[in-house]
């Protein structure tokens, strides 16, 4: 690895003070506003010549009355109220917040891509399909599969896009009413049963063993014609490979099930190892986590979900697809489960990861995968001894820690420090997840932070270790305000400006 | 680092992946492009596409409308403190998002005239999706009408979800552009679009008295362009309203990244999808904001979810804030206007062609729909040679058509053009 100044710690973030940024609602002034028109020429009609009366709304919707420079002012003060993977590391397992390169900025912020109305003829838009179709091809030779889907929006969206496929594919067979259960390890991400019931399946739960995999003989006896299959994330939550995927394939395989890859965690074997060698069915892939899309506060991501060729049939649709003259056109999959998302999924984020994997090329996502569990394990490395590892071997993108020992010895507990690594400038861990990890902390450095910065995150958080709880209890002390106080939020709901008590 | 940890290699670390499953010679995708070649690969695909602006005078809507986007919109939603953040898992550092999603939910609020809003689907199919689980779920009944007027991408995306949660839908049909409800039945949900997909102005009253009547949720799809003329759906009964939030602040983009809009009534806020921000105080006693009444979630809930959905579309509620907070309360009223007075003058104009007919008598507001001499595909594939996205065709489901929508951007030298060359291809 190249040596990189350390960039990850955010502690010189210059803040102007520890104020309230108003609401827009209350920099609002009577008459002010930004807005402009282009003229037009086009007759001035009043509302009341344009709308019948009885649909007429009769006082304007109030938004705000401000300038466009209290506006700015407002936004970007609002922004610096924020932490960001730009600003620092971002070691929040489960959701890979690595760099986000800014050529993929430039490369997608192109008129011929961004003003491409989603209702233009496929004549019109055979740039667009070109680079979906390129997309496609790459997804599908990164995780072994035939063909993809490129609607999904996001990654719950894939996997409900996923189990829907399951259901056509066993219903095709005639065993639709046969197969009810889809089994699901207990370490797994919460979307996946949630997406089975939104399905039509019953979740069956598959206990871990003690090395923090699937447990091979309660998945046997758990497995019956009944089964629809299984949702596995591989490596699983904990950050660990599952070693006998082959095996656990085959006895899937064997009962008529299918397996089902949630790509949370692809960032781990890129090159390394495809889901489709594994025995995987249905794979989706996160490009917002592998693939640098932006996160976006929350979002927007993409969710493509790739199959082997008997499934293929079976994709949502329409599909752009290359026709004999070379032109591109949208095709229906024969047995289309149907449309999941308005138009043709997030396509900015597909052009943005598209961007991402030209710029890596395939030995470069190598490289990432590499570096990415290089990080990870170097991480664990520094911390054990004094962080609870339970599952104490080789990981791969991210491992899993626990605060179980400092709650006992030293009264601290994993959200205090995740409060507490606020306050040394980095993003805290995901915690309390997976669920079988008591006080867990999972921490995923991905494979663009540097040496320095993993090493400043570790003396962090072995410098939080060392303290106690009674201190860690006032963290974060830092940050734009201090611990929230969630369960007043719960108990009394302002959901809206409007709805606060006067 | 390697050494640190007493190994020799990186591949060490990959000793759990059994060797038979190990990718022999790596991916077969081409060695990683420089920066400047990646914008030429991105400037050919550009190249290759026909955009509005640039090529194409837009006269296309359906959903996805051609609205002039402010400067403050990408310097501010696009700064990189919210395009590089995550869902504010952490709210002491996470503020700036949170207080960004409050004031969007107030802004839904106050368009719809409903209590709660959540802080973004992924797009209008989607939230029309969440809807239909919602009513479902609170009325007990899995029947769900839905008019032929709701946007029919989004009708299908709804029947291929109802693969999986089992709701019966039913559609109901048009009758001159207005949805013609059955009398009686045992509905759980009745789904009205307005303005409809023909552009139509629906009696969301009447619909609202009938789901009343019947027991059933009344689901309002409302554009929030039109919503700053038309009386709210939530003042005409509607127990949820859901959107899409494109208009404000999302480029056209191909369909996507879009926005889901989605809003209800406050008795029904433990069935919401999504995130819910919602405001508090730290533990100085300071405003402070949150994400709220997290139990509904699936990653606390699990099967027993109101819903699936985790990662959402932030960054483009963010982007639909700060261009209505730009617009201001006299300027959104002024928009959804000057699209009103294109649309008509663009209809009268065109209804004036020889051989086209309004496709239906109903009142319409920013969208229309015409019978034209030649099929609409036609009429599109030519007008494109003119330099115009003439419409969208409507298709069978319609009996053939185009729907024309008109934005804020049209120019009565642009429309009268169009109407020109569409005389011209019609002929």
């Amino acid at each position: 690895m190249t040596a990189a100044a350390p960039g990850g710690k955010a502690t010189s973030a210059p803040l102007m003070g520890r104020d309230s940024e108003p609401t827009l609602f209350e920099l609002s002034a009577p008459g002010r506003t930004a807005a402009n028109f282009r003229a037009t020429g086009v007759p001035e009609w009043p509302a009341e010549e344009l709308v019948p009366a009885a649909h007429l709304r009769e006082d304007p919707t109030p938004v705000a009355e401000v300038s466009e420079r209290d506006l700015v002012a407002h936004m970007t003060r609002l922004s610096h109220r924020q932490f960001s993977v730009d600003l620092g590391a971002y070691p929040l397992g489960s959701c890979t917040m690595k760099y986000n390169p800014k050529l993929c900025d430039d490369a997608v912020a192109r008129t011929g891509l961004a003003d491409v109305h989603p209702a233009s003829p496929a004549a019109l838009t055979q740039g667009w399909m070109a680079l979906l179709a390129d997309l496609e091809r790459a997804l599908c030779r990164i995780t072994g599969m035939a063909a993809a889907t490129l609607q999904p929006p996001a990654g719950a969206a894939g996997e409900l896009t996923g189990l829907l496929l399951m259901r056509a594919f066993h219903g095709a067979a005639g065993q639709d009413g046969q197969r009810r259960r889809v089994l699901i390890p207990d370490s797994a991400h919460g979307t996946n049963p949630a997406s089975v019931t939104l399905g039509g399946y019953e979740v069956t739960q598959v206990p871990s063993d003690d090395r923090g995999c699937v447990d091979l003989d309660a998945l046997a006896a758990r497995l019956d014609d009944d089964v629809a299959g299984i949702m596995l994330t591989n490596p699983n939550t904990l950050g660990l490979f599952e070693e006998d995927i082959v095996a656990i394939a085959g006895a899937v395989h064997d009962v008529g099930g299918l397996l089902y890859y949630d790509g949370a965690n692809l960032n781990a074997i890129l090159g390394v190892t495809r889901p489709g060698d594994m025995g995987f069915d249905i794979v989706h892939m996160n490009l917002h986590k592998t693939f640098a899309v932006p996160h976006g506060g929350g979002g927007p991501g993409a969710g493509p979900v790739a199959v082997t060729e008997r499934l293929t049939p079976f994709l949502p649709g329409p599909r752009p697809v290359k026709s004999a003259q070379g032109t591109y056109e949208w095709m229906q999959p024969e047995r289309s489960i149907g449309r999941v998302h308005s138009w043709h999924g997030n396509a900015l984020a597909l052009a943005r990861a598209w961007s991402y994997i030209l710029a890596n090329g395939g030995d470069g996502l190598r490289r990432v995968s590499d570096a990415a569990v290089l990080n990870a394990n170097w991480l664990r490395h520094q911390l054990r001894g004094t962080y609870d590892i339970p599952f104490d071997r080789p990981c791969m993108h991210e491992f899993v820690a626990s605060a179980t020992n400092l709650k006992r010895d030293r009264g601290l507990r994993a959200v205090d420090v995740a409060k507490r690594l606020l306050e040394e400038g980095f993003h805290a861990p995901t915690t309390y997840f997976p669920l079988v990890v008591e006080e867990a902390l999972m921490i995923e450095p991905t494979e663009t932070e540097s040496p320095q910065t993993l090493a400043a995150l570790a003396d962090a958080l072995l410098r939080i270790a060392a303290g106690t709880g009674d201190d860690a209890h006032a963290a974060p002390r830092t940050s734009p305000v201090g611990r929230v106080d969630e369960a007043r939020a719960a108990r009394q709901l302002i959901p809206t400006w409007d709805a606060r008590p006067t | 680092m390697l050494a640190a940890m007493g190994l020799s290699s990186v591949d060490e670390l990959f000793d759990a992946v059994p060797a038979a499953l190990r990718l022999a010679g790596g991916l077969d995708i081409e060695p990683g492009l420089a920066e400047a070649d990646v914008g030429g690969r991105f400037d050919a695909y550009a190249a290759a596409n026909r955009p509005v602006g640039r090529d194409l005078v837009c006269f296309a809507g359906a959903g996805a409308y051609d609205h002039d986007i402010p400067s403050v919109v990408n310097r501010l939603a696009y700064r990189s403190e919210f395009v590089t953040a995550y869902t504010p898992y952490q709210p002491e550092v996470a503020q700036g998002v949170l207080q960004a999603l409050f004031e969007y939910q107030t802004l839904v609020c106050r368009l719809f005239g409903t209590d709660v809003a959540n802080a973004s689907l992924y797009d209008g199919a989607s939230a029309l999706v969440e809807a239909a689980n919602l009513a479902v779920a609170a009325t007990g009944r899995s029947e769900v009408w839905v008019s032929r007027g709701v946007h029919p991408q989004w009708r299908q995306v709804l029947a291929t979800m109802a693969v999986g949660t089992g709701h019966r839908l039913v559609d109901v049909a048009l009758d001159d552009g207005l949805t013609a409800w059955p009398e009686e039945g045992v509905p759980g949900a009745v789904v009205v679009q307005n303005p409809n997909y023909l552009g139509c102005l629906e009696d969301v009253g009447a619909a609202g008295e009938l789901a009343r009547r019947l027991g059933a949720l009344l689901i309002v799809a409302a554009d929030p362009v039109s919503a700053a003329l038309l009386v709210s759906p939530g003042s005409l009964g509607a127990d949820v309203v859901v959107g899409e939030g494109q208009p404000f602040g999302a480029s056209l983009s191909l369909g996507g990244p879009y926005l889901g809009l989605f809003a209800c009534r406050r008795e029904h806020v433990r069935r919401l999808p999504g995130r819910l921000v919602g405001e508090t105080l730290d533990t100085e006693g300071r405003r402070a904001y949150v994400t709220t009444l997290r139990t509904r979630e699936q990653d606390i809930r699990r099967e027993k979810a109101s819903s699936n959905v985790c990662t959402n579309q932030t960054l483009m509620a963010v982007a639909f804030l700060v261009h209505l907070g730009w617009l201001g309360t006299s300027g959104l009223r002024e928009l959804a206007v000057r699209c009103a007075r294109g649309t008509r003058y663009c209809r009268e104009a065109l209804l004036a062609v020889d051989g086209v007919q309004a496709l239906a008598g109903a009142a319409t507001l920013r969208e229309f729909a015409v019978r034209t001499p030649v099929p609409a595909d036609v009429v599109v594939e030519r007008m494109a040679d003119e330099g115009f996205l003439a419409g969208v065709s409507l298709g069978e489901e319609y009996g053939d058509g185009l729907l024309v929508a008109v934005t804020e951007k049209r120019t009565r030298v642009e429309i009268d053009a169009y109407v020109g060359a569409f005389e011209k291809v019609v002929r």
